[in-house]
């Protein structure tokens, strides 16, 4: 009895992220191997300002990130700016407006990062955590349990995944891209490989430019990543030696009532 | 309180006597604390105290959420955001509630089963159960309704596809359906009452708590044995019991902190497993989902509900004698209600006169089956609804809706039990040998 309950249990525990399956046709996704993936992954620092610079030189013409304080990028386990680079940074790049000055003036670090400039063009704030890469199989839940959703391996995918065809529908122009679902997207090709030169002298080529957006995008999506997987981890911890002396004592308050285990 | 003979508390000090003459709060917590508990429970016993931290959880946590939560259809989402990036600690309160729903059911469909196998609803407990069916519907509603209050795409549309039921109920549906949304459909009034009545139900939920453990402190435990506590003097009882306090209270502790290990692997390394996505779009009433999923712990119904197509010989026959007014829509929705009401009628739909499953060859089995029937519902709740996923449905659905109507009751008149122990004490030395503590 307890062995079958306990199967079924876990079985409907794996089940349950069926609710995290999607039908239809799903495009091809790349399983990347990034730095903040399990229980012990990290963000990699450089490549979140890589990808900040992705993000600010090519994606931010249209895309917004309205969720993301911009002083969030001097937050340790983030890309853990400078704070007067923060400062240069959201005056350089970006203006707001100001009820109270009626005009627009240069963003502060207090400010958000502005919404998307397309109205089609969703905001990225998160994407990342928006959008599974992985589903089933038949919707059992394995694949997202030892792959992870699979947000940012989406990204990368959708960025790396344009076969250069195209195709038009009632004036928009569509573009074949092998991770979409469905196959086509109305979003052009926006990486093609050295769109922009990284100060570390960072490869630059499409695969590496989309997986450093990617994983910057999981950051905004996430900017606590890091300090959820220690709490978790100081939980875990701390709860198994609670665990293993309670167990003790139950062990003991029982063993005056208990004799020699016949079954 | 109890039916079980033990020894009452007696104020001793001076203020305790002057407390207990006015007020006899301490006798009371003393004897629920004290309550002789059958010493054969095993391990699932322990969810009760599980669904208790639960409930405090979700509430602990979900009181310090609505400090900086605001509900009203523009700002809700990025209230959401707000907590996930800018409260102390917000994002790991937000995911401890968030998965807390999700160990909250995972509990209390244990604890059904539990009761359902070791017939935990038979008389004298038809009351506890009962209560104990209440409180799972007004779970269901409170989860829901939580669902719907970060205000993403599955939290629109789930609410939309669920309020919908309503309107499938004939003449009546449409106006009860905008009189539930405060309007012709999901919007502002709708979040505000779902975001008040969140925060309501638990409250009610933990008055009936009160109720369901008050109701079964009158009738004791039952216990994997099905055989009641000898009643005939305290020494009586005493050789088939333990206080709660201290035996029951650690190793319900033991339980609770080996679930909460797992618990918080969870929350810290895969809090949006158990999640959707599309809850991660803010809500847009011009864009449905391709596929809109209920939570994990509403499949198994919702694979219920949407069994019952128009194509179903019931439902036709249904349709055609009530002249169209059940149509099939409506079916589904009653099917869906009839499948957790045939779980709270089970008290009276086994016929059999023993308690406990260990003792019941045949049932034994059609349970197992009823408990791989259940997890097959989940998966198909949340595959399209379509071959062979929708008649896979369909059979589940038949056997669960068999299982309560016709072979509980059958099960009872044909089935030959085997012995059971004669004492609680008896199947207790079985397992652990015959050891009177030293006094």
């Amino acid at each position: 009895m307890f062995r079958k309950f306990t199967i079924s249990a876990l079985a409907a525990l794996a089940l349950s992220a069926g609710a995290a399956q999607a039908a239809g046709s799903e495009g091809h996704i790349e399983d990347v191997d990034f730095s903040f993936e399990g229980p012990f992954g990290t963000f990699d620092q450089n490549q979140l300002q890589r990808g900040l610079q992705i993000y600010t030189e090519v994606c931010s013409a249209c895309h917004g990130l309205r969720y993301v304080p911009i002083r969030t990028l001097a937050d340790e386990g983030g890309p853990h700016l400078p704070e007067d680079q923060v400062r240069a940074y959201a005056a350089q790049n970006f203006e707001v407006f100001d009820a109270e000055l009626d005009d627009f003036r240069p963003a502060k670090p207090a400010d958000h990062f502005p919404v998307s400039n397309l109205e089609n063009a969703p905001d990225l704030s998160l994407m990342a955590k928006g959008r599974a890469g992985f589903h089933g199989p038949y919707g059992l839940g394995l694949n997202q349990l030892f792959k992870g959703m699979g947000g940012a391996e989406y990204i990368v995918s959708i960025l790396a995944g344009y076969t250069g065809e195209t195709k038009e529908e009632a004036g928009t122009t569509y573009y074949e891209n092998t991770a979409f679902p469905g196959g086509w997207i109305a979003m052009a090709p926006p990486l093609a490989g050295e769109d922009v030169e990284f100060a570390d002298g960072h490869a630059n080529d499409l695969h590496h430019e989309a997986e450093d957006v990617a994983a910057f995008l999981m950051w905004a999506a996430e900017p606590k990543m890091m300090a959820r997987k220690h709490a978790g981890f100081v939980g875990v911890v701390f709860l198994v030696i609670l665990g293993a002396l309670l167990y003790l004592t139950n062990k003991r308050l029982w063993a005056p009532h208990k004799g020699k285990k016949i079954a | 309180m109890s039916g079980i003979p033990h020894d009452h508390y007696e104020p001793k000090t001076k203020g305790e006597k002057w407390v207990h003459s006015r007020l006899p709060i301490i006798g009371l917590l003393y004897d629920t604390l004290m309550i002789p508990t059958p010493k054969n429970l095993n391990w699932w016993w322990i969810w009760g105290i599980v669904l208790a931290f639960c409930l405090a959880l979700q509430i602990v946590t979900g009181i310090v959420l609505v400090m900086h939560y605001t509900p009203h259809v523009d700002l809700a989402f990025a209230s959401v955001e707000h907590i996930m990036r800018d409260v102390n600690g917000g994002h790991f309160l937000r995911y401890l509630h968030m998965n807390g729903a999700s160990l909250f059911f995972f509990a209390v469909y244990i604890h059904i089963f539990r009761g359902l196998f070791y017939g935990s609803y038979k008389a004298p407990r038809e009351i506890t159960w009962i209560i104990g069916m209440i409180i799972y519907l007004l779970m269901m509603a409170t989860g829901f309704m939580g669902y719907v209050l970060p205000w993403g795409q599955m939290s629109f549309w789930g609410a939309t596809v669920i309020t919908g039921l309503f309107g499938a109920i004939p003449f009546v549906g449409e106006a009860i359906q905008t009189w539930l949304l405060g309007g012709p459909a999901v919007d502002n009034a709708t979040l505000n009452r779902f975001f008040s009545l969140h925060y309501l139900l638990p409250f009610v939920i933990a008055g009936l708590v009160i109720v369901h453990i008050w109701a079964f402190h009158s009738t004791g435990n039952n216990n994997p044995t099905g055989v009641e506590v000898r009643r005939g003097s305290k020494e009586e009882a005493k050789k088939d019991t333990l206080p709660f306090w201290p035996y029951f209270v650690i190793k319900d502790l033991v339980g609770l902190v080996v679930v909460l290990v797992i618990f918080f692997a969870i929350v810290g390394f895969m809090p949006n497993y158990l999640g959707h996505p599309d809850n991660y779009l803010e809500a847009n009433p011009l864009s449905t989902p391709a596929h809109i999923v209920p939570e994990w712990y509403f499949l198994p119904f919702y694979a219920i509900l949407r069994a019952f197509t128009g194509d179903v010989w019931i439902v036709m026959a249904a349709s055609w004698i009530t002249g169209g007014i059940v149509d099939a829509k409506f079916f589904g929705v009653l099917a869906m209600f009839a499948a957790i009401a045939v779980m709270a009628l089970t008290p009276w739909l086994d016929t059999s006169s023993v308690r406990s499953g260990r003792y019941r060859p045949m049932f034994k089995w059609w349970f197992y089956l009823l408990l791989i029937d259940f997890v097959v519902l989940m998966w198909c709740g949340a595959m399209p609804a379509e071959p062979p996923y929708s008649t896979i449905s369909l059979i589940g659905s038949t056997y669960w809706f068999a299982y309560f109507l016709v072979i509980l009751p059958i099960l009872g008149v044909i089935e030959k039990p085997l012995p059971q122990p004669a004492s609680i004490e008896e199947d207790f030395e079985a397992h652990y040998g015959n050891k009177t503590p030293a006094e």
